[in-house]
């Protein structure tokens, strides 16, 4: 999980979910706690559906939120 | 002729880390490294303007500060590019060669930049653009810049250029045909190769192949094996235990470090904390769990996606770390988890 997308994709990572920044890739703290909890319960979900998603080649998982 | 040249918070006199956030700016004139720049150049260059822009804003925003930054250029004389030198600086890297590559596409002018072979902007944009081998710290400064320099007049003057290894910059994987003087035909030059090879000499093939090093991808595990394993965490943000008990550095890490969270459900405020000197800490700090997300795996847990959270979580600070480093610790923490079983892991990164 990165934000740097480009940078992890150059160093290998075969399977990427991207976050929302540098200091605090999983929770804005400018939002609410819960909103923060549910931008991380859904990106952390993305990645783990990513464990179990055959790939080719290296892939850029899509989140919603 | 009018130059232009890129730098990030830092040198260009804005702040540190507290100030990664940047937005980009032009000032006219000659701010920080565009003054040794400058003087290199002398009286055949002048470089007009200095842009700045915090490492996090464009690695955050990176579409939004080139646009900004394309549109500030606009109507000023440009008739070469330059950004830098980004050391060993991975966010710095990466935003040097992003404005590099928009400026060239845009005002078609030749773009130079500089960066340690560690940067992994090197591998980014090396084939795009003229990236110089430059040092690990901003100790190198001025003989990075002045590498830049000379082969900017070198260019607008239209001289013979040599190859990248001769004239200092990383290979751009650009093959050219030349005239050897005195000319020896290819079928010699392999002979001459293959009798240096016979007798254990030292050769140069002219064909080099770049080494990949490469993870092959794993293969998928099914939902169902998901739901019964256990998913190990690990980050680069630096993330660790109030009071740093295993002394991991701020920035260029050689130490990584295990901590247990089997009893715990969240990683609150006042015991865990970021150590990582790269990015401004209040967030992380706040509530580690942005980093080291342990309240949303716990919540998948309860729901039965996973089995659950392996009994420890790993930590390292990726900022000014060498490669070489990065590669190590990795392979010692896959050594715990393998050792353990553990098939699947999320790492976070900042």
């Amino acid at each position: 999980m990165a934000n740097l997308i480009p940078v992890a994709k150059t160093v290998g990572v075969n399977r990427l979910v991207p976050t929302i920044s540098i200091p605090y890739p999983l929770g804005d703290p400018a939002t609410s706690r819960e909103e923060q909890f549910k931008l991380r319960y859904h990106r952390v979900g993305v990645a783990l559906d990513a464990l179990t998603s055959e790939i080719e080649e290296p892939q850029v998982f899509k989140v919603k939120i | 002729m009018k130059g232009i040249l890129y730098l990030n918070q830092f040198f260009g006199q804005i702040g540190g880390e507290e100030l990664a956030d940047f937005k980009p700016e032009i000032r006219e004139g000659l701010v920080g490294p565009a003054m040794a720049l400058q003087a290199v150049l002398g009286n055949e260059v002048e470089i007009t303007h200095t842009i700045i822009c915090g490492d996090n804003f464009i690695g955050s925003n990176t579409e939004e500060a080139v646009e900004t930054i394309i549109s500030m250029l606009k109507g000023k004389e440009i008739d070469i590019f330059f950004a830098g030198p980004a050391f060993r600086a991975g966010r710095y890297g990466s935003a040097c060669g992003h404005i590099c590559k928009a400026v060239k596409q845009e005002f078609h002018v030749p773009v130079i930049t500089s960066m340690n072979d560690e940067n992994p902007g090197v591998e980014m944009f090396r084939k795009e653009m003229y990236v110089f081998k430059g040092g690990a710290s901003a100790a190198s400064m001025k003989k990075d810049v002045s590498a830049m320099a000379k082969f900017g007049l070198k260019l607008l003057k239209g001289e013979t250029l040599l190859p990248a290894v001769t004239e200092g910059y990383f290979g751009r994987g650009i093959r050219e045909q030349i005239w050897l003087d005195p000319p020896v035909t290819g079928a010699d030059r392999v002979i001459d190769m293959l009798l240096k090879k016979v007798h254990g000499e030292p050769f140069e093939t002219e064909l080099s192949i770049p080494k990949s090093d490469r993870v092959a991808i794993a293969p998928a595990i099914t939902p169902e094996e998901l739901s019964t394993m256990e998913v190990a965490l690990l980050t680069s943000g630096g993330i660790v235990p109030v009071g740093n008990p295993d002394r991991i550095q701020s920035a260029s890490a050689t130490k990584w470090g295990k901590y247990d969270i089997s009893q715990i459900d969240d990683l609150v405020k006042g015991e865990y904390m970021t150590i990582h000197a790269g990015f401004d800490p209040a967030a992380a700090n706040n509530d580690s769990d942005v980093i080291v997300p342990l309240d949303a795996m716990r919540k998948h847990q309860k729901e039965g996606k996973i089995g659950g959270v392996y009994k420890h979580f790993f930590s390292t600070v990726g900022t000014g770390t060498t490669q070489a480093e990065a590669s190590r610790m990795g392979k010692e923490i896959a050594r715990v988890l393998k050792k353990d079983g553990i098939r699947a892991a999320i790492l976070t990164s900042t």
